[in-house]
């Protein structure tokens, strides 16, 4: 897929979170104070340059040292939760869509009964429960039971996969019940599967906030959420010392959006019937006239356009 | 009389359930004779494809029996029908739908070279790339850089790769345009008198069945209506859907190929 074909959405999108991920990567290195130092005074005002550029927070630390610090958690828990999440759901999703008979029964029921649940009761019940909390338990937790969704979304997908002739071909040629699965139907809903796992990152890193916020967090770990916490905690907001809460409010918003955005940008990209606007249609209508042709969209490598198209549903719609 | 290789004997297929129960193919019985090859002739919806499908074990029948050179082959389970796969093999109708669009033709291939052992693999590939005209070169290429007649001949290669004694086409041509039905179609001829192969070939274009088949069996809304060999069925139809199903053959098509045709079937009808 040629770059120049990218919606400038998606620019913007991958610029954002681009920027998100250099804050929690590179932030930290920049930023050298200790989140967990007292540099100053009870919610000490923001002054240029040094580590109170954003100001202090209740215990005196520097608020910008523990926003970076709390972007780097927010990252790591969403991509962790948020793979473990695509994975189980993926997995769960293909067989049970594929094999089809009483495991889709089974399966399928287990995951309307987790979907009915609210999702964010269980991580509370679960995160309490652990004697200890750290980043990876935390995100564990989110991981194994916020994938039911993708789990339903990949086992529709793969049902209608599942009937089309170059399965009963590969099938014929002797290829076995995995091989099927990962090089036959896999590919067909990896684009899907793509966008899924970003709203999943995306959806991690606000269990981990909310839950950080409401006190059951990462013990001894910096996050967005716990900022907020004490910040609530403290009455900041009562006092006017908007630096306390603005500044993770902000960030999280940034994360989450600049992911919401990326997917619906990809989501335009895999499938031009969504794309909006006079020059996107006249596109897609050219590029359609273009597939035609054999040769042309040879270029468009193995991962073409085509099984793309034939993924119609929006990641966007399940949640 | 040639042996038969393959017999089926009262095999009957029910769709869904109660109320919303369809027998798609009711009590039908033929063999398959060893180097012939043999036309499954009806119009669509007659469960001529569900017949097909149950034949290579991709579907489950509902009751009756399935005999593949004298062994019982009736709803095979996972190595034997594998197994099973070595010998029968087939074609399908949609040269599209039939590819993984993710592989290239080597890539698919390859799964056929590894069924047979990786030895004589190679061997049979460019064997039966040479049997319906390719070269290797086409092995490096993606389905959507193939035309349709190329397509299908690398199916049709494919299931040569195994050799099999029984070949399924199941409205192979039927999404082909003319020249290049005529070119598969002659390649499925060749593979009967060069290599003695067995196909069961399914279509609903009775002028196709007329130019390949040995013995045509008719098919009307599941039921066996009509079997016998091409001449006896073809000019001197006994059912009332084989005769209509003749009549139907276009006007153009018929002067042309089956001038014959015509004569023979107004003799049938000043006859009956």
């Amino acid at each position: 897929m040629s770059l120049r074909g990218l919606s400038p959405r998606f620019w913007v999108a991958a610029v954002l979170v681009a920027f998100v991920v250099l804050v929690g990567l590179i932030g930290p290195l920049i930023v050298s104070t200790n989140p967990d130092a007292t540099v100053g005074g009870l919610y000490e005002e923001p002054r240029c340059c040094g580590p109170l550029i954003l100001g202090a927070d209740n215990e005196g630390q520097s608020v910008i040292s523990n926003l970076v610090y709390g972007t780097r958690t927010s990252l790591i828990i969403g991509l962790v939760a948020g793979l473990i999440g695509t994975a189980i759901g993926l997995l769960v999703g293909l067989v049970a869509g594929y094999r089809g008979g009483w495991i889709d029964d089974v399966l399928s029921a287990i995951v309307n009964v987790g979907l009915a649940i609210p999702v964010l009761v269980i991580i509370i019940l679960v995160s309490v429960s652990l004697p200890k909390r750290n980043l990876y338990t935390l995100a564990l937790v989110i991981g194994f039971t916020a994938w039911f969704w993708v789990a339903r979304a990949v086992r529709a997908q793969s049902s209608s996969i599942r009937t089309r002739e170059h399965i009963d071909v590969a099938k014929l040629s002797g290829a076995g019940f995995w091989s099927i699965l990962r090089r036959d139907v896999l590919p067909y809903l990896l684009s899907y599967v793509v966008m899924a796992c970003i709203l999943q990152i995306s959806g991690a890193i606000l269990f981990e906030s909310t839950l950080s916020m409401l006190g059951l967090g990462a013990s001894n770990t910096t996050s967005l959420g716990t900022m907020l916490y004490w910040a609530i905690q403290w009455g900041s907001v009562r006092t006017g010392a908007w630096w306390a809460f603005v500044p993770p409010t902000f960030m999280l918003t940034l994360i989450v959006f600049s992911l919401l955005l990326l997917q619906s940008s990809l989501n335009e990209v895999f499938n031009p019937r969504l794309r909006r606007g006079r020059a996107a249609r006249k596109k897609a209508v050219k590029e359609g006239t273009e597939l035609g042709t054999p040769i042309e969209a040879g270029d468009a490598g193995p991962v073409g356009t085509e099984g793309i198209l034939e993924s119609p549903v929006s990641a966007g719609r399940d949640r | 009389m040639t042996e038969e290789i393959y017999n089926a004997e009262h095999i009957v297929k029910t769709f869904g359930h109660g109320k919303n129960q369809v027998q798609a193919v009711k009590d039908v019985s033929f063999g398959l004779e060893k180097g012939q090859v043999t036309c499954i002739v009806g119009e669509s919806g007659s469960g001529k494809s569900t017949v097909a499908r149950m034949v290579l074990g991709l579907m489950p029948i509902t009751s009756g029996k399935l005999i593949f050179q004298g062994k019982d082959v009736t709803n095979l389970k996972g190595r034997a029908r594998t197994e099973y796969w070595r010998d029968v093999q087939a074609v399908f109708q949609d040269p599209f739908s039939a590819f993984n669009q993710f592989f290239t033709v080597g890539k698919l291939l390859e799964r056929s070279m590894l069924m047979v052992g990786k030895n004589v693999g190679q061997e049979r590939l460019e064997e039966s790339l040479g049997y319906v005209g390719m070269d290797l070169s086409v092995l490096a290429r993606y389905p959507h850089q193939l035309s349709g007649g190329q397509r299908q001949r690398v199916m049709i290669a494919r299931a040569l790769m195994m050799q099999p004694e029984l070949l399924i086409a199941d409205e192979a041509t039927s999404m082909l345009d003319a020249s290049l039905r005529v070119n598969v179609l002659n390649v499925l001829k060749d593979l009967r008198d060069q290599l003695g192969m067995t196909v069961l070939f399914i279509t609903h274009d009775i002028g196709q069945a007329c130019y390949l088949a040995d013995r045509v069996l008719v098919m009307e809304n599941g039921v066996m209506v009509e079997q016998g060999t091409t001449d006896e069925v073809i000019f001197n139809p006994q059912h009332e859907y084989t005769k209509r199903l003749l009549a139907d053959v276009p006007k153009l098509h018929e002067e042309i190929e089956l001038h014959d045709l015509q004569e023979e079937l107004q003799k049938a009808g000043e006859l009956a």
